[in-house]
């Protein structure tokens, strides 16, 4: 098929920053197209910018264009002006890197990481010239299949997506075009017959096979419409993340991104526990990188991107075994390629160590940032983020100590059992810290973040009723008022943005009409404050006869079946309403890496272990290290290895 | 040797294609990846976040071509420079080619300074989309040029300003016609102010340029007129003298 270059090249004299349209990243690929080979276009529905570090897109762009029988490509959400330029010169979503018409692919897969993109992925489909809705699509179609942390409710799509795909995605994409091969071969005959076919292989959920039964406002029933069609869809996941050290090409784009470094994944998955964390709960259990791969992986990746930064990414990376030997050796090995940035994203507080901190400043000096979560340490046992307030503050003495004159702490407000003396307690902690700080440089500040806490689906906080826009708004106003006149930045996550969040994330099916009405009144790009307008969502609710307090404020009952209850991320129910129960007596839960398992269902159901190479928990106190859940403090309690071998890297 | 200044080389590269869509500070950071890939050792500046010494000439506008664009840049320490295209070519985005490098004197002046003209092909076409002939061009530019002054529109600070641009234009000549409109070759003075062509082909009256080229940029120096690598070559004296 040819390129529509040509086409959308005079376009691009029109556009703001036109090189998002261009590819050509050191690392990406210019496929030739085969009939005999199942073509993906990886979609990513938000800018360019947002969404090329997607490490999860770039995996599968690299093993499925390692497949004979695949290639794959991928596109991003144009912004609105080249949009329009689109549409006006009749010209479809393409591909970046040989812009071929997306119709001329057999697979568009979405990578969906925040609810507020559902509206681009419908948008992106339209601009494709392929029908929003499922049902009107026609065997000549592209399949539509959406992969990431979303899809663990894909309800609120399931109109509009052909497949889900749950959990790690590096098996299961040669899998699902082993089907399409197939089904490529046969002529491409009804849709009907190849979906059903999908539907059998773990991990994928169909949800045209399944019948939705409502009695008033209550979900009743989610049944399989056919018998080898499974009544749970199961997520999938790699056991061993030393099998599979992508990116092997990390993608370098030539306009600047968000995390425009080399990243490293150290680790999948995360046992602290923290309740309102969807991440950690639904990528259990964890799987370490061996160290040497890590190293590997560095080594080889700056040379080959030609980036002086690297980051060592995971969801608590001061948690990986051994990770100051780690850092060190990252640190002194700069074989004359100039001076290498490190950045550890995602540092625990309890775990941040003045030894992390020399070793990173040596390197480069950007800010620092922690995430202690919430104000009291009543409130942090609720959310089972067991970092005691001493703990924040040798950690910001150690980083400001090392000379970092700006740290950044994250923090939620509207948690459940949350009062007045939580929000404030956040004020307390910031005031503290600007203290420490001074101590050190008259330069000191520290910036506050909050953000509005949004229930998500798999964790013990899905049946927590979301606190609503003005109650939001009122304790983001109690912090800041109380913060006035100090030297503590408040930044703020706008409560109305949160709402729709919580519509999108706790949604049914009966969600899916609201988001294709907010999106034919022009609502795209829902990300981004300059488009976002909660009375778009509010005016669809309202013509579908929808309450949005009923799906967003509401606290759910124990025995209501929830609209993701079909979908398993090998959580058990009971396992997470008892949690639940716990984080309402505001009791704590070990880590399970290094204290007995509590079976949350993961491991257990899925015959996987954790593969952490140390059995030794890092330093500081924390469950599971040694410290009493309810005061804080240390209590001598036995540690249990729960080590597996780790193999090396192949 | 040479203390902190390292060893100034000056390359010649090639925009052309897709890449042409990229701004002047993203091809820095490609031409920054593009040694660190070679492993060729810059010299970064003193202080508290050191950054390599590179300086570019006249900025290119997002969206141009271009044949000639050049770049200073300081090694750490001294190389083979005519191994310096190949290599750095083979790291950079398809598009940008290294096409030459010499060894720069110590004290060479910057490139944006020494810079005098620059030239272009443009392709143009009439405001309203149509293709003139390259005789209706041919009048409005020999009419144009003929006036005392030029007034062209020039965005300056966010601001349109009319300007007389007349003395930046040395000359305007007809190629012949083009696929997409008729190609003209421009050759402005880049002092005291560059001027950008699409400007100047605006103020010609009914024109518009759809594609912009630089096939050149020269230094003028003692009625001499120079290729910016041959301009301030570092002295091979030394060697001559061994040998
Ligand atoms: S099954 Fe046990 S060891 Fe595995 S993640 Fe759950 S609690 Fe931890």
């Amino acid at each position: 098929m040819p390129s529509l270059w040509p086409r959308i090249e005079p376009l691009l004299a029109r556009v703001e920053k036109p090189a998002r349209y261009i590819g050509m990243e050191r690392g990406s690929l210019q496929p030739v197209h085969r009939h005999d080979q199942v073509s993906w276009l990886l979609v990513y529905p938000d800018t360019y910018e947002i969404g090329l570090p997607n490490q999860g897109l770039q995996i599968l762009y690299e093993l499925l264009n390692e497949r004979a029988d695949a290639t794959a490509e991928r596109s991003y959400a144009p912004w609105n002006d080249l949009e329009s330029e689109l549409r006006a010169a009749g010209l479809p979503l393409f591909s970046v890197d040989t812009h071929r018409a997306a119709t001329d692919f057999d697979v568009l897969a979405f990578n969906l990481s925040a609810e507020l993109v559902y509206t681009n992925l419908l948008n992106c489909l339209d601009l494709a010239a392929v029908p929003v809705r499922s049902e009107r699509r026609r065997p000549e179609h592209p399949l539509v299949i959406a992969g990431g942390h979303c899809t663990y409710n894909p309800e609120p799509l399931a109109d509009f997506v052909d497949a889900f795909v749950l959990g790690d995605g590096e098996e299961v994409v040669g899998e699902i075009t082993e089907v399409l091969g197939a089904w490529k071969r046969s002529g491409r005959t009804a849709r009907d017959g190849v979906l059903r076919e999908l539907a059998t292989i773990p991990g994928v959920y169909v949800p045209a096979m399944y019948d939705v039964e409502y009695d008033g406002q209550a979900l009743v029933a989610v049944t399989p419409r056919f018998p080898d069609v499974p009544e749970h869809v199961e997520k999938r996941t790699i056991a061993d993340l030393a099998e599979w050290p992508y990116p092997r090409n990390q993608l370098v784009p030539l306009v600047e991104v968000v995390h425009d470094r080399l990243n490293v994944e150290l680790f999948r998955g995360c046992t602290r526990g923290c309740r309102f964390c969807q991440a950690g709960m639904i990528t259990r259990p964890v799987r370490e990188r061996p160290a040497e791969q890590v190293r590997t992986m560095v080594r080889e990746g700056l040379r080959r991107t030609g980036y002086d930064e690297v980051a060592l990414t995971s969801l608590s990376s001061a948690d990986f075994s051994g990770i100051d030997g780690v850092v060190g050796d990252l640190v002194n090995d700069q074989d004359g390629c100039g001076n290498v940035g490190l950045s550890l994203p995602s540092l625990r507080v309890d775990a941040f160590t003045v030894d992390i901190a020399s070793e990173i400043q040596k390197v480069r000096r950007t800010g620092l940032t922690f995430a202690p979560e919430a104000g009291t340490w009543r409130m942090r046992q609720v959310i089972n983020k067991l970092i005691r307030e001493e703990d924040l503050y040798r950690a910001v003495d150690g980083a400001y100590s090392q000379g970092w004159r700006r740290v950044k702490l994250y923090f939620l407000v509207g948690l459940p059992t949350e009062v007045d003396e939580d929000t404030l307690g956040i004020a307390h902690l910031a005031r503290n810290v600007v203290e420490i700080g001074r101590a050190h440089t008259k330069q000191a500040s520290c910036t506050v973040s909050v953000g509005g806490f949004v229930p998500k689906p798999h964790t013990p906080f899905q049946w927590f009723g979301q606190n609503g826009v003005a109650e939001l708004g009122r304790k983001i106003s109690l912090l800041r008022d109380d913060l006035k006149g100090s030297r503590a930045q408040v930044r703020w996550h706008d409560p109305a943005a949160s709402f729709a969040e919580g519509i999108a994330s706790r949604g049914d099916r009966r969600i899916g009409a609201v988001i294709e009405r907010v999106w034919r009144a022009g609502g795209t790009f829902q990300e981004w404050s300059e488009h976002f307008d909660l009375s778009r969502w509010l005016d669809a609710m309202a013509a579908e006869g929808l309450d949005p307090d009923w799906y967003v404020t509401r606290h759910r009952h124990e025995d209501e079946l929830l609209p993701w209850d079909h979908i398993s991320a090998g959580l058990h129910r009971d396992f997470l309403w008892h949690d639940w129960q716990e984080a309402l007596r505001a009791h704590g839960l070990p880590d399970c890496r290094w204290t007995p398992c509590y079976d949350c269902g993961v491991c257990t159901d899925y015959a996987l272990e954790h593969v952490v190479a140390s059995p030794v928990p890092p330093a500081g106190g924390s469950q599971g290290t040694g410290q009493d859940l309810d005061t804080g403090h240390v209590v001598p309690v036995e540690l249990r290895a729960r080590v597996r071998e780790v193999t090396s890297a192949r | 040797m040479r203390g902190d200044r390292g060893f100034p080389v000056r390359l010649r590269f090639t925009k052309r294609g897709k890449v042409r869509f990229i701004s002047h500070r993203d091809v820095a950071r490609a031409f920054e990846r593009a040694f660190r890939i070679e492993a060729l050792p810059l010299a970064f500046t003193q202080g508290f976040s050191p950054r390599p010494r590179v300086s570019f000439g006249l900025a290119l506008s997002v969206g141009y071509e271009s044949e000639a664009e050049y770049l200073d840049v300081e090694l750490a320490h001294d190389l083979d420079v005519d191994a310096l295209p190949a290599t750095l070519s083979a790291a950079l985005p398809e598009g940008i080619d290294v096409t030459g490098a010499v060894a720069l004197a110590d004290r060479a002046p910057a490139l944006q300074e020494s810079v005098t003209a620059v030239e272009y092909d443009v392709v143009v076409e009439r405001d309203d989309g149509t293709v003139p002939t390259a005789d209706d061009v041919r009048r409005t530019v020999d009419a144009a040029l003929a006036a005392e002054t030029l007034a062209a529109t020039r965005r300056r600070k966010g601001r349109d300003v009319v300007e007389d641009v007349r003395p930046l234009v040395r000359a305007v000549d007809v190629v012949g016609p083009h696929e997409h409109g008729v190609r003209l070759h421009l050759e402005l003075a880049t002092q005291p102010s560059s001027i950008r062509p699409v400007e100047v082909v605006a103020a010609l009256g009914g024109l518009a340029a759809s594609r912009v080229l630089r096939t050149r940029q020269l230094i003028e120096r003692g009625g001499a007129r120079l290729e910016p690598l041959e301009a301030d070559p570092r002295p091979r004296a030394l060697e001559v003298r061994a040998s």
